[in-house]
């Protein structure tokens, strides 16, 4: 009892000296903790995003699956779902571990391991901004994907594919799996379905036996459903809910863009510590500190990303 | 700062790494397997996707814990400090709250608010009986005169 006691009046004693003038605010460079409260005020911001997100997958119908949106790696890897992402979040991890050790170096006030870690860290960020400009161009080239447009559509109902001449063909599918709508007369981006007869096929704007192309090219292929209320009806394939589109975009967009601004700085005060600047200022390379915290915060909003978006 | 000595931070330092990495395949495995890429009978179960879901939540959640207590050294800082940055995003478990419900009731009245849409000003307002009361009666002008 006597002990804990003694505990207690210690920490009072403690912290009311703490802010009784003439020692910083708890006890960290005003730098830091204004770094802090920036990183706290981004995680606002990105939550409100993350937030908009679950608000309007939970207003739709129906939502992109993913696994079947993300499932393309460069080199001509398909069918591989969330592959390419899971070597984006490493190579964001081990950036951040390679920054905790430039800082721990910078403890030490050793410049040149400062410098080499903080090289690694660059050549990380630099890699992931890569990855991400390589799923962008796929997104928006390859499989037509915009702000607008989200050619990533879910069957509510089971049914089946109508060939070109609107016959019933052998492709069947189940409520809850997705189709890319794509566009006439170009590349797939890997799906196989039907793209060694599509030379000989008609696909000019208007309706078809087979498929519906509208007036951007969009070839929107006919099912007849087989389940439910609905069986025997014949339908046509339809757009995706318009805002994954926009929320993929703007997120990955802010984020991507806080990536490359991190590895700005990260440059400048790498050029700055080689320089020897912060060796002179002697308190153990805080700017390297600084902008660790900030390169952190990065991963840990990729955290929040990668499952919002890529996992859940 | 931290009183680990440099050895034993660096430890810590690989450990973190050999941990994130473990923790996100766990979680990308997970995550395929509750769509059912890794056992297909696994597709289309709604408690399983519900269960994986917040496992898949817990896991970003610690990976969260670790990256802010380790690699950024909150664990090292003053508590007062710690306190200050962590416990306003205790304000987001109600936007969460709020925002999902606003969202999966926008779900449940799409029809009605694609209705109300077409309205315009000088038409007879279209009524729709799932949107008033039971013992509403609406006061029409012959009522009055």
């Amino acid at each position: 009892m006597a002990t804990s006691d003694t505990i207690v009046e210690h920490q009072k004693e403690q912290s009311a000296s703490d802010w009784s003038g003439g020692r910083p605010a708890f006890r960290t460079s005003y730098g830091k903790l204004m770094m802090w409260y920036f990183l706290l005020s981004d995680a606002f911001t990105f939550a409100g995003f993350l937030i908009a997100y679950g608000a309007l997958r939970f207003s739709s119908p129906t939502w992109p699956v993913p696994d079947f949106v993300f499932s393309t790696a460069p080199f001509g890897v398909h069918h591989a779902p969330l592959i390419f992402v899971t070597i984006m979040s490493f190579l964001l991890i081990a950036s951040s571990v390679t920054m905790v050790r430039a800082v721990q170096e910078g403890h030490l006030e050793n410049k040149n391991g400062v410098v080499f870690w903080m090289l690694l860290t660059i050549l990380g960020g630099a890699g992931f901004l890569s990855c991400q400009a390589w799923e962008w161009t796929n997104l928006i080239g390859t499989e037509h994907m915009s702000v607008t447009t989200n050619p990533f559509g879910t069957h509510t109902e089971g049914g089946v594919y109508l060939t070109a001449d609107g016959k019933e063909s052998e492709e069947t599918f189940k409520a809850g799996e997705s189709f890319l709508i794509h566009k006439a007369h170009e590349g797939h981006g890997g799906e196989e379905h039907g793209d060694g007869e599509h030379a000989e096929q008609d696909f000019s704007q208007g309706d078809h036996p087979g498929y519906l192309v509208d007036e951007r090219g969009f070839v929107h292929r006919k099912f007849k459903i087989t389940e439910g209320p609905n069986a025997g009806m014949v339908k046509t394939e339809e757009f995706g809910p318009k805002a994954f589109g926009a929320l993929f975009f703007f997120i990955t967009g802010f984020h991507g863009f806080h990536v490359f601004s991190g590895v700005i700085f990260l440059l400048i005060i790498m050029l700055n510590a080689g320089s020897g600047l912060y060796m002179k200022r002697q308190n153990g390379h805080e700017m390297v500190e600084k902008i660790g915290l900030y390169w952190h915060f990065v991963d840990l909003v990729w955290v929040f990303v990668f499952l919002v978006f890529y996992l859940l | 700062m931290s009183d680990l000595t440099y050895d034993e931070a660096r430890k810590v330092v690989y450990r973190g790494l050999v941990l994130l990495a473990v923790v996100t395949l766990i979680e990308v495995f997970f995550s395929l397997l509750g769509k059912g890429h890794v056992i297909s009978a696994f597709k289309g179960i709604t408690w399983l996707h519900y269960t994986i879901g917040l496992l898949l939540i817990s896991l970003s959640f610690y990976k969260a814990y670790f990256i802010i207590y380790e690699f950024m050294h909150m664990r090292y800082e003053v508590k007062g400090l710690a306190m200050s940055v962590l416990l306003p995003t205790v304000l987001l478990i109600w936007a969460i709250i709020a925002f999902f419900q606003e969202g999966n009731s926008w779900k449940s009245r799409r029809e009605q608010i694609k209705e109300k849409n077409t309205e315009e000003v000088g038409q007879e307002p279209i009524q729709q009986e799932s949107m008033l009361l039971k013992d509403t009666y609406i006061l029409k002008l012959e009522d009055i005169i």
